[in-house]
């Protein structure tokens, strides 16, 4: 499955767009790859939201946050929660990359890179405040699940890396 | 309601939640602020996965179940988890020993989940299978580090492979609903999965410099519910809440 697979009726996309990540709030579900479908059936508005990580607290979150949106443009959501397929970093738009850069978040590399970056100490991670390539890794796991800790050792600046996902 | 696929699903997301409940329990006592959150993060991902199983175990169960009433309101002998995973957090060593001894057939077992011919079960395989990569990850990196590390250090993760060896037999081990569920072509055989385990478990060990432990007796009995004396203190914690206000909610 990929972006294109989505399936979201065109009058939804306004609402959708104003829902972001509560934990990294310049990223809308959209954007993150998030939301799989939404759907008019009657008078209620059937959204499938895909968990990034099983435990993400977020998710709850999200789903509150998308029936409150609707519930504002007088319309009923009901959210539905979707596993399979299952939810890969590879969803993350173009335009929510750059968003993720822009909040200080370094982007998904592809997963062989990903390895090397988590595992074999090279540098490949690109530090979001100045740019250098010279970081390294502090901790695989970081402040929330889809994140590692990095540390740049130019500007000595610690950052998130979203880590890869697929 | 299929009982045998009910004890099925037990048998994989009872591990989930009670090692979950484990690594909570080091949530702020981890040895390095970067040890802690990782800890506390693999917690997050096996009860979000245990979440998964329970919600579609309340589905199969119908009535007033829920996944609360599956997590919080079964007896011990009800649970189904194996005996490693309810082994106490003596010292990091231990931790991360018994972590490693679980992620390495955890990893095994989604690799095969995820085939299955129950929908529910192979989706929350595949979403798992992300997950578990980096605790293999993880822990095995800790079982290098600590093995390959000071004389302390390996001595201490040398003595917590040693202790925690007699509960991996019982990872391999194949209950009544086990092999129900293989022929139907649900369950995965986990007796299959003993010889790529001891390959990829005495690999990382070599690479730690520690040598794999050689036993001739195990323990079992955790996945027919008898359980090591370490599993009422859990249960105790676990429940507290809805034992002592049943149907509170946040």
């Amino acid at each position: 499955m990929t972006a294109t697979d989505i399936q979201i009726e065109p009058e939804f996309l306004e609402v959708l767009q104003t829902v972001h990540d509560p934990e990294i709030p310049v990223l809308s579900l959209l954007d993150m790859g998030v939301v799989r479908s939404a759907r008019r059936n009657g008078n209620i508005a059937e959204i499938k939201i895909s968990p990034t990580y099983s435990g993400c607290p977020a998710m709850d979150v999200m789903a509150d946050d998308i029936r409150l949106a609707f519930k504002e443009k007088g319309i009923e959501a009901k959210v539905q929660l979707v596993l399979s397929p299952a939810w890969t970093t590879d969803w993350i738009t173009s335009r929510g990359r750059e968003a993720l850069e822009k909040y200080g978040i370094a982007a998904p590399l592809q997963p062989e890179a990903d390895k090397e970056a988590l595992l074999g100490n090279k540098k490949l991670v690109q530090c979001p405040q100045c740019g250098s390539l010279n970081t390294q890794l502090v901790s695989q796991f970081g402040s929330t699940a889809c994140k590692a800790l990095f540390q740049c050792r130019d500007c000595q600046e610690p950052f998130d890396y979203f880590k890869c996902l697929k | 309601m299929n009982e045998s696929l009910i004890q099925y699903i037990f048998g994989i997301a009872d591990n989930a939640l009670i090692l979950g409940q484990r690594l909570g329990e080091l949530c702020g006592h981890g040895p390095t602020l970067e040890t802690d959150i990782a800890g506390t993060n693999i917690a997050l991902d096996l009860l979000g996965q245990t979440r998964s199983y329970y919600q579609y175990v309340a589905q199969l169960q119908g009535g007033v179940a829920t996944e609360d009433t599956v997590a919080f309101l079964r007896l011990e002998r009800d649970y189904k988890n194996v005996l490693l995973v309810e082994q106490p957090n003596t010292d990091f060593a231990y931790v991360m020993a018994r972590q490693f001894l679980f992620d390495q057939f955890h990893l095994l077992l989604l690799e095969k989940l995820q085939f299955s011919q129950d929908e529910t079960l192979a989706a929350i395989a595949k979403k798992s299978i992300k997950e578990v990569s980096y605790h293999v990850r993880f822990s095995s990196d800790w079982v290098r580090r600590l093995g390959d590390g000071t004389d302390e250090s390996h001595e201490r993760i040398q003595e917590a492979i040693c202790h925690l060896w007699q509960f991996t037999e019982e990872l391999f081990e194949m209950t009544q609903a086990d092999s129900e569920m293989v022929v139907q072509g649900i369950g995965v055989d986990v007796s299959q999965l003993k010889k790529a385990y001891h390959q990829n478990v005495s690999e990382v060990l070599s690479e730690a410099t520690l040598k794999t432990p050689v036993l001739e007796f195990f323990q079992k009995g955790g996945k027919t519910g008898r359980h090591s004396e370490h599993m009422g203190y859990i249960l105790t914690d676990l429940q507290y809440m809805q034992r002592t206000f049943p149907n509170m909610t946040w």
